[in-house]
């Protein structure tokens, strides 16, 4: 199990890394993806196999399939950002020095993070994941379904033809 | 651990199998259809046909188009082959066997969101046509690769609805569970119609079959998403449209047709093993009559238009799937209260 975590852990990392590191769009989405399906194997790892399946279905099924033709479309294979100038750079290397030393000052000490709950097996089950939405956070459950309801009309506000092309 | 390996190849060898002979099936079905006599040159009733045809694909050149990107267009038919393939873990094949006093359960492994695992392996596959026609450079596959990830995406929202209106009634998600509780009571068909209706035609458009193969559709795209392809990499996309045929035949078999379930077979009183048997042969059973009916309506319809395409999945099977779920759940609330 361990050996799986290690290398669970190790495609995470890795594939994060080509996901910023890739000169073309389209080798980022596909890291990703071998992100998101790394991820999908810790919650397994975790008996967490409905979080995994939906992880799966939902993000690299529906969202990177989109993410993916969006840049099809635009034909983005050759990487044609433009060069940042040297200013950005240095600003760049600067800020991201400055994390890395709050980070290093933050775990220096060595913190240790203990979970609130004991780690129980059935949390990630379709039957206790169904138990807790449906009872203990059904308002909020509902409310988020309305958001991604006035989200869709939303797009189909922008994307729909205007009826008179001179009024606009 | 050893049973469940040989059960494993034999499920591998089992799929490649049946997939093959489907081909050969396919070539026959239409040459009936059309008042021809189809392969007969190959063996017996050209029975040999299907090795044939592999031995035939092996031989070929493999070509690249030049300004193909080199790795994708190697994942591509590897993604479309794998996906294909691993969906057949979680239907059970059949009832349990007796091997000398161990339980031996016929399915590999029996999670307890079986049926959205399907649908996780079916949403990965799209990957293998995308990447493959993308990275063919081809307009024509391009376009291919367009029209098969946008078909895919807009029939999973109907199937998934078809599956909620099910779940509503079983209660589990575990495909073992679905086929026990259809051995229990009535076939799920009874209860779902329009479901199954709903179900088989997104199978039908999941799979890029006709009348939904606009992918590949030759009057307008050349080949479609593998245009570019040659040698065992296309064999590999056509294939794995035969062995996702297979699954679906068996999906739907299972979720609607109690999978190995024969009505009063139990009651015969034969030993427990011939039972299982007997299940397993009848699955496959309606597992042929579904790739037939893949094959009969492939030979009857004509293409759809893309745009009749998108207006039957979005403005004509997308409310009636929710129609489905809503009745479901008034007749459950009204026969079980809450």
């Amino acid at each position: 199990m361990l050996t799986l975590f290690y290398l669970f852990a190790a495609i995470s990392v890795l594939s994060a890394l080509v996901v910023v590191a890739a000169r073309s769009p389209v080798n980022s989405v596909i890291a990703l993806i071998v992100c998101f399906l790394s991820i999908a194997g810790h919650y397994i790892l975790l008996n967490a196999q409905f979080l995994a399946v939906v992880h799966i279905i939902v993000y690299t099924g529906a969202i990177m399939v989109l993410f993916l033709f969006v840049i099809m479309l635009l034909n983005l294979n050759k990487a044609t950002e433009p060069q940042k100038s040297l200013a950005t750079r240095v600003a760049a290397v600067v800020t991201g020095g400055l994390v890395l030393l709050t980070l290093l000052a933050a775990v220096r000490h060595g913190i240790s993070v203990e979970p609130a709950n004991g780690f129980d097996i059935g949390t990630g089950l379709v039957r206790s994941v169904g138990r807790s939405l449906f009872n203990e956070f059904l308002l909020p459950f509902e409310v988020s379904s309305v958001l991604f309801l006035s989200a869709m009309v939303g797009a189909v506000m922008l994307g729909r033809r205007e009826k008179n092309p001179q009024a606009a | 651990m050893i049973p469940i390996v040989i059960f494993l190849v034999a499920l591998l060898l089992v799929t490649l199998g049946v997939a093959a002979y489907a081909t050969y099936a396919e070539r026959k079905v239409a040459a009936f259809m059309q008042d021809r006599i189809g392969p007969d040159r190959a063996g017996p009733f050209g029975l040999l046909q299907p090795i044939a045809d592999g031995v035939k694909m092996i031989m070929k050149e493999d070509f690249m188009p030049a300004s193909a990107n080199r790795w994708l267009f190697f994942l591509g038919p590897a993604i479309a082959m794998t996906t294909a393939l691993l969906t057949g873990v979680v239907i059970p094949w059949g009832g349990t066997l007796d091997l000398g006093g161990t339980a031996f359960k016929l399915q590999v492994a029996d999670p307890d969101i079986g049926i959205l695992y399907v649908f996780a392996m079916v949403s990965i596959g799209v990957y293998g046509i995308m990447l493959g026609g993308w990275a063919s450079n081809n307009k024509y596959a391009l376009y291919g690769a367009i029209r098969a990830a946008s078909q895919m995406v807009s029939y999973e929202l109907t199937m998934g609805m078809s599956i909620v209106a099910l779940v509503i009634l079983t209660g589990s998600l575990s495909l073992n569970d679905i086929v026990e509780q259809q051995r229990a009571g009535l076939w799920n068909i009874v209860y779902q119609p329009l479901g199954f209706l709903l179900f088989v035609i997104c199978a039908f458009a999941e799979c890029n079959r006709a009348p939904f193969d606009l992918p590949e559709c030759e009057t307008e795209l050349v080949g479609g998403y593998h245009t570019e392809y040659s040698s065992m990499k296309l064999g590999f996309y056509l294939f794995a449209e035969y062995v996702n045929m297979f699954i679906s035949s068996a999906v739907i078999s299972t979720l609607f047709f109690g999978g190995y379930d024969v009505p009063f077979l139990d009651g015969l009183g034969l030993p427990q093993n011939v039972t299982v048997i007997l299940g397993t042969v009848a699955l496959f059973l309606k597992i042929t009559f579904f790739i037939f009916l893949f094959m009969w309506v492939r030979w009857t319809l004509p293409r759809f238009r893309y745009d009749q395409l998108m207006d039957l999945g979005w403005k004509s099977l997308i409310p009636l799937a929710i129609l489905n779920v809503l009745l479901t759940g008034v007749g459950y609330y009204l026969k079980n209260g809450i």
